[in-house]
């Protein structure tokens, strides 16, 4: 009952003007986005990061800047459909899976039949994520309340573990991107004895430099890491830098400016069709719908995985499963049903946990603490005039994004001809003026650009970045709770893995912190045992 | 492709010693401090050192970094069993023009402020990577930037770099007083009919 009463409250905030209108044009730019290949919810999320702390100032309800950007992560999640079906090519790698069976109902003539049912089943898919969230989330977050410091690192571990056991991605790759990200994360100054760290040329060494070039003592900005690195390396600056320029120039040189659309005919009468037509997708859908929240809320798993999981479910447990790839409407509703349940799941443990879902998550969890807000266990008892408004936004978004979505699907065609070359330099100059409007530096956006082109190449030789994002929201706490867990243990990690580890009573729920260190340990290790599996039965090391 | 792995590894494993060196120096002004002193797990009782996190990170990086490289001679990675080039011609043209175009952008900033060097920067983009018609590229490169002016500097007075100090007095100075004394309306105008201006040119310039 009580949180009923608090959800009421909640959708009486979120639908005020102000919040509804950011709902509105949140929802719009997401479509938006998300509707052009190769940018997906994480760009536009991270590229307009930096706008939130005007409407952060311009409202003065904390809710405000979150619903902005839960609406362009929902509105994304919509909008990803729409490119992979009419243009075959994924609006992001939430949308990959909607391209198999969305592609071929295109081909056939159906694709106004394709984005209907994309659009209701991610309609489903979100409201059902969102009252699984309403539920679920206050118990999570009661439960949390009483996690230590080890618990915390030990979830964290879990999460940078999905990454490696479950990402599909080169397995030292991956940990190289988690390992570089946590380091970016020290740069700066250690936040326990307040020592400078990783500045990389002290002023001694920055004033022998100087002289060697013959630039006197006076120290030139560009030489000037002193003030450069002492100020950290900020989150935004590599997320924009990552998701602004290295996926915009890599987008550039993957679709070489060249797609072809199928034309695609939109009215109010095919709509409807469209939506009697769904009961040939309810099963899907309902798949999508389930699977899709609970793969989601999976630290560090996502939209993606549980896209895919979906689509090859729905496949699996289908009658017809040969009619999947050719057209099948349950293999259009599953993955799209399952990227809005999952990106709905995968605010569940950065809401109550601290911990984002995905990486997008992780840039809206560093755009909360921006803006002062602490995400965790005792967010939802401390900050209910934040929390309840967003949940509430949920809904009004979801409703939002399947009006916006089936009554402008023309201009979103629209704007999928628009040229690339047109929109390529926006958002190259949004990331640009974004991040100086965040900082007021130069410094900053010159690293934004360098991390831009270091991605770009680390892209094209299949590092994931994703690990990278996430580690860098993720460092500066995880370092501070494996520090003070360690300070409790007497440098002794047996804290993290020994359920039997005394802690003299200064810690509380012993056995999450070990049972979660060895489910993260057996995901680092199953990559490695599968490997070693199949080398014993035969096949070959490339296979594996 | 695997030339370019098997290099990056390299680089990046050599970057990692270097962190791992970097990490375990002391602060400037400590003359007896003991290089790695600070990377132990519990230092005097009080816990892991400054260094401890970031050292062993950076190890775990070079680790990861040796991993790579065994892969890519062993050829058991995608790109290592790739015949492709790392940048074919298009992709090196397009990252010299484009990351040009950019790096040049940033220079400007501060030459010629913000909102001029994205006029410039949209305008090159659009003629020499676009080849729009030049009405469009010219329309565009003056109403974006107009439109990011009326946002940034006007209505949300987050303000941007001005370039040297003459465009500042001689330029922004008049226009940010003659904008900031109008009410919202008008600059809701100004963008609509900015707008309306830009996709009629965008209309013609299609037909």
């Amino acid at each position: 009952m009580e949180i009923v009463s608090a959800l009421m409250d909640g959708l009486w905030i979120a639908v005020q003007p102000h919040n509804l209108a950011l709902a509105v044009i949140g929802v719009i730019v997401g479509l938006f986005v998300g509707a052009l290949p190769g940018l997906g919810s994480v760009n536009g999320v991270a590229i307009l990061l930096p706008f939130t702390f005007v409407i952060n100032e311009a409202t003065s309800d904390p809710a405000a800047p979150m619903i902005f950007l839960a609406a362009i992560y929902y509105g994304a999640m919509y909008g990803g459909a729409i490119s992979s079906i009419t243009l075959g090519i994924p609006g992001a790698s939430t949308a990959v899976a909607t391209t198999f069976d969305g592609r071929p109902m295109a081909l056939q003539g159906n694709a106004d039949r394709a984005l209907v049912t994309a659009a209701v089943a991610s309609f489903i898919g979100g409201t059902v994520a969102t009252l699984f969230f309403t539920g679920f989330a206050p118990i999570l977050s009661s439960v949390a309340l009483d996690f230590g410091n080890p618990e915390i690192f030990a979830l964290m571990l879990l999460a940078f573990a999905t990454f490696i056991g479950l990402g599909g991605d080169d397995i030292p790759k991956t940990m190289f991107s988690i390992f570089f990200g946590l380091l970016l994360a020290t740069v700066g100054f250690d936040t326990i004895s307040g020592e400078p760290r990783l500045i990389f040329m002290n002023e001694r060494e920055q004033t022998a430099v100087l002289e060697t070039f013959g630039a006197g003592t006076e120290a030139v900005p560009f030489f000037d890491s002193v003030s450069w690195f002492s100020r950290g390396i900020q989150f935004l600056v590599l997320a924009i830098g990552v998701y602004g320029i290295g996926e915009m120039i890599w987008t550039i040189n993957a679709s070489r400016y060249k797609v072809t659309m199928t034309e695609t005919t939109i009215s109010f009468r095919r709509i409807m069709a469209g939506i009697v037509g769904m009961k040939d997708a309810w099963k899907g859908t309902m798949i999508g719908s389930l699977l899709g929240f609970f793969v989601g809320i999976l630290p560090a798993a996502g939209a993606t995985p549980g896209s895919l999981m979906s689509y090859g479910v729905s496949k699996m447990t289908s009658r017809n499963p040969k009619s999947y790839g050719e057209g099948n409407p349950d293999g259009v509703a599953a993955p799209e049903a399952a990227n809005n349940s999952a990106s709905t799941g995968a605010m569940l443990p950065m809401m109550t946990l601290g911990i984002p879902g995905s990486p997008t998550t992780a840039v809206l969890l560093a755009g909360m603490v921006i803006w002062g807000l602490e995400p965790g266990p005792r967010l939802f008892e401390d900050r209910p005039e934040f929390v309840w408004p967003l949940i509430g936004s949920f809904y009004i978004s979801n409703i939002v994004a399947v009006l916006v979505n089936l009554a402008f699907i023309p201009l979103f065609l629209a704007v999928l001809r628009m040229p690339f070359t047109i929109l390529a330099p926006v958002i190259f100059v949004l990331s640009i003026i974004g991040t100086y409007a965040a900082y007021d530096n130069m410094y900053d956006v010159w690293l934004m650009v360098l991390f831009g082109f270091g991605a770009y190449m680390l892209r094209i030789l299949d590092y994931p970045l994703a690990p990278a994002v996430l580690a860098v929201v993720l460092g500066t706490t995880a370092e501070e709770k494996m520090r003070q867990s360690l300070l409790l243990s007497d440098g002794n990690f047996a804290i993290f893995w020994n359920p039997f580890f005394d802690r003299d009573g200064k810690g509380q729920e012993w056995w999450i912190a070990p049972v979660t260190t060895w489910i993260a340990v057996i995901l680092i290790v199953l990559p490695i045992i599968i490997w070693a599996v199949r080398k014993i039965r035969g096949g070959s090391p490339a296979e594996a | 492709m695997r030339r370019a792995e098997f290099i990056t590894a390299i680089i990046l494993g050599l970057l990692s010693v270097y962190l791992m060196w970097k990490a375990g120096e002391g602060p400037e002004w400590d003359t007896e401090y003991v290089h790695w002193a600070n990377t132990g797990i519990n230092i005097d009782g009080s816990g892991p050192g400054k260094g401890f996190w970031p050292f062993y990170l950076a190890l775990g990086m070079l680790v990861s970094c040796i991993w790579i490289i065994i892969n890519t001679i062993r050829r058991t990675s995608p790109p290592s069993q790739s015949d492709e080039p790392f940048m074919d011609g298009y992709a090196k043209k397009m990252l010299l023009l484009v990351g040009g175009g950019l790096i040049g952008f940033l220079i400007l900033i501060d030459l010629i402020s913000m909102y001029a060097a994205i006029a410039v920067f949209i305008f090159y983009y659009m003629q020499i990577l676009g080849r729009h018609p030049l009405s469009l590229s010219v329309a565009t490169c003056l109403v974006v930037p107009f439109w990011l002016y009326l946002f940034f500097d006007i209505v949300m007075t987050k303000v941007q770099p001005k370039g040297t100090r003459w465009i500042e007095d001689t330029f922004y100075n008049p226009v940010g007083t003659f904008f900031r004394d109008q009410s919202l309306l008008v600059i809701v105008l100004c963008f609509a009919v900015s707008g309306a201006i830009l996709a009629v040119i965008a209309r013609s310039a299609r037909h």
